[in-house]
């Protein structure tokens, strides 16, 4: 008996849930209404009511087709010739172009699902396993905590305003709250900036994605040493304050939009994040690695990576991850897309190979964190150009990365003297700059006809890409770096950053979150 | 009774073991450890940041014989551990006051 009314209230929710999921797609019609009216009955009405909100959309978008052939002429009792059979043709032939649109759209959205999925993996496990092997093992929950709530946090702040400050208007410096609580994003294409023709939906969860794995890098910075609660609240602020604005700036039509009349110096190229979530993330993460200080015992203790083998494996699951970061930034299973896969592999490839040579060279072996590092600068080298740059500049690119970036964590770091603890700075701000800039030298109109070539291809005409490159580089740093040490000292004023010094020695696993990584009975 | 304690190179454990055993010793306890003499430990690099590690593992090999023994038992481990280089380990004998068998309450040498 128990298990019978437990199961009534189950479909009961699950039919509540259904009919608020589906409540954007159907303002128009009255259905909503009898569906929520109707939640209260028995468990059999309930098969056929979710059949109903599921089986709604698919008349709207397939009777189109029908009703377009039955408009016009037909083509088939014509000839050539005759009078009005070009008109009947161009009909036909712009009925056919939106079937065949119709038709690739269950390809780009299933792949842009699968994307969104991929990016996901990136946080938790990919950067949590990359990060939590690299610290000591006591601190090795607070990271994984920190990257498995940011999932959680930054996604319900993602649906109440954080899309809509995106992407929401025309205004060029931020967006509005037009689209708070995901209003009007809906199961319809084309709504959003740039999202083409897959459903808003799909769009809105994709790049929420992005907006958990920002904040999560910065979390290499203050390793082992950060409140928890300070970091929660550090992140909500700077996704609102830093993310959304960058956000909206390349992708919502915003100051360093590429191409837009009001946008500086012609905007910048940046196909799917190099400036608003690396070069963001890594050069917040440089002002929180000097505004918190060092950890105890940084220079003297021993702070050996815990756990390589989990570090190995997170930069291949976040390798794999950006396949869906960065050719999933199309946002259409195309061409496109394709090239953005390849170059993306061909960087991580290249930047694996040239920090673990310059290692071998430089001191006699090459380690697998340095194999495990330089895959990850190529992959963040490569974000911003993945969809203006040919596989063979990739290669360059990633190699490139993989040996500046290795100097800018070893050499440039020990020069500063910040501790910086996981490099996030160091691979995050140092690669995502070298991207940027490098996106404005192999750019290429063979790859992407809609944009402009970069200096290697047209040396005169590139250079105005090169400094639209440059000056989105030189506004995110000034706004991050800005914007990052207020919120900084805010905090610093009102919460506190740092745990006590016993808490640091004892480690964040006990002291923040009550729990042990590692028991072994 | 004495008890012998036998620091001695991880590759090393399965000989000494082998060579205890054929000479009569039928217990024996093993802890992995981390320590320091002569031999000195080496660094590594992480990211370009050195580390010193002072503290090499080694295992230690805990058995416990009449005073009869002692000399066969140190002379076997001896012969197994060693290689020549800085880094075989040490032994210690001590004096032990008595031992005895859980399951029957056995003492002394009867226990071992």
């Amino acid at each position: 008996m128990f298990r019978h009314w437990l199961i009534a209230v189950g479909m009961c929710c699950l039919l509540g849930l259904t009919s608020i999921r589906n409540l954007p797609a159907q303002e128009a019609d009255a259905a909503p209404a009898e569906a929520t009216t109707e939640t209260s009955a028995e468990a059999a009405a309930v098969d056929e009511e979710t059949k109903d909100a599921a089986s709604e959309p698919t008349p709207a978008t397939s009777e189109e087709p029908v009703e377009a052939n039955d408009e016009g002429p037909d083509l088939g009792s014509m000839q050539p010739g005759d009078p009005g059979y070009s008109t009947a043709l161009m009909t036909r032939l712009i009925q056919l172009e939106k079937t065949a649109e119709e038709a690739a759209l269950p390809g780009h959205n299933a792949w842009m699902l699968a994307s969104s999925a991929l990016v996901l993996f990136m946080t938790v496990p990919g950067l949590a396993m990359f990060y939590g092997g690299l610290v000591r093992k006591k601190n090795v929950l607070g990271v994984v905590m920190q990257c498995i709530f940011l999932m959680g946090v930054m996604t319900v702040l993602w649906g109440l305003v954080g899309y809509s400050l995106a992407f929401g208007g025309d205004n060029p410096y931020i967006g509005n709250l037009d689209h708070a609580l995901l209003t009007g994003v809906t199961m319809t294409g084309g709504e959003a900036p740039m999202s083409g023709s897959i459903p808003t939906l799909t769009f809105m969860v994709f790049q929420g994605m992005f907006f958990i794995i920002t904040p999560a890098l910065i979390c290499g910075a203050f390793a082992e040493r950060m409140k928890f609660s300070t970091m929660v609240v550090f992140s909500i602020i700077w996704g609102i304050v830093i993310y959304c604005p960058l956000c909206h700036w390349v992708w919502g039509g915003g100051i360093l939009a590429f191409g837009e009349d009001h946008a500086l110096a012609g905007g910048a190229l940046d196909f799917a994040g190099g400036t608003v979530v690396h070069i963001s993330s890594g050069v917040s993460a440089l002002v929180c690695a000097l505004l918190i200080g060092r950890r105890l015992g940084f220079g003297t203790d021993d702070m050996r990576p815990h756990n390589l083998t989990y570090t190995a494996l997170g930069a291949g699951m976040l390798w794999v991850g950006w396949f869906g970061f960065n050719a999933g930034s199309e946002l259409a299973s195309d061409g496109l897309a394709a090239n953005a896969f390849v170059v993306t592999h061909f960087s991580a490839a290249a930047g694996a190979v040239s920090w673990a040579m310059i290692e071998w060279i430089t001191r006699g072996k090459a380690s697998v964190l340095g194999a495990a590092s330089g895959a990850v600068a190529g992959l963040v080298c490569i974000t911003p150009a993945a969809g203006f740059v040919q596989p063979m500049p990739a290669l360059v690119m990633g190699a490139s990365a993989g040996i500046v970036c290795y100097f800018a964590c070893s050499k440039l770091k020990a020069a500063g003297g910040y501790d910086d603890s996981l490099d996030a700075f160091g691979v995050h701000g140092v690669g995502g700059t070298l991207g940027a800039v490098l996106t404005g030298v192999f750019a290429t109109t063979q790859v992407n006809p809609g944009y402009a070539n970069g200096v290697f291809y047209d040396p005169s005409g590139g250079m105005s890409v090169l400094i639209g490159q440059i000056v989105a580089v030189l506004v995110t740093f000034v706004f991050s770096i800005v914007g990052t040490f207020i919120i900084l000292k805010i905090l610093d004023a009102t919460m506190g950053l740092r745990v006590s010094q016993e808490q640091e020695t004892v480690g964040l696993d006990l002291s923040q979150h009550g729990e042990e990584g590692y028991i072994f009975l | 009774m004495k008890k012998i304690e036998a620091i001695v190179r991880h590759f090393k454990l399965e000989d000494v073991k082998n060579a205890l055993t054929e000479h009569g010793i039928h217990g024996m306890t093993v802890t992995e450890v981390r320590g320091f003499g002569r031999q000195k430990g080496h660094t590594e690099m992480y990211r370009g940041t050195e580390y010193t590690v002072d503290f090499v593992p080694k295992v230690k090999i805990e058995v416990v014989c009449s005073d009869g023994s002692l000399q066969t038992v140190v002379d076997t481990i001896l012969q197994a551990a060693q290689t020549g280089q800085i880094g075989d380990g040490k032994i210690f004998v001590t004096d032990l006051q008595n031992s005895i068998r859980i399951r029957t309450g056995e003492t002394g040498e009867e226990a071992l």
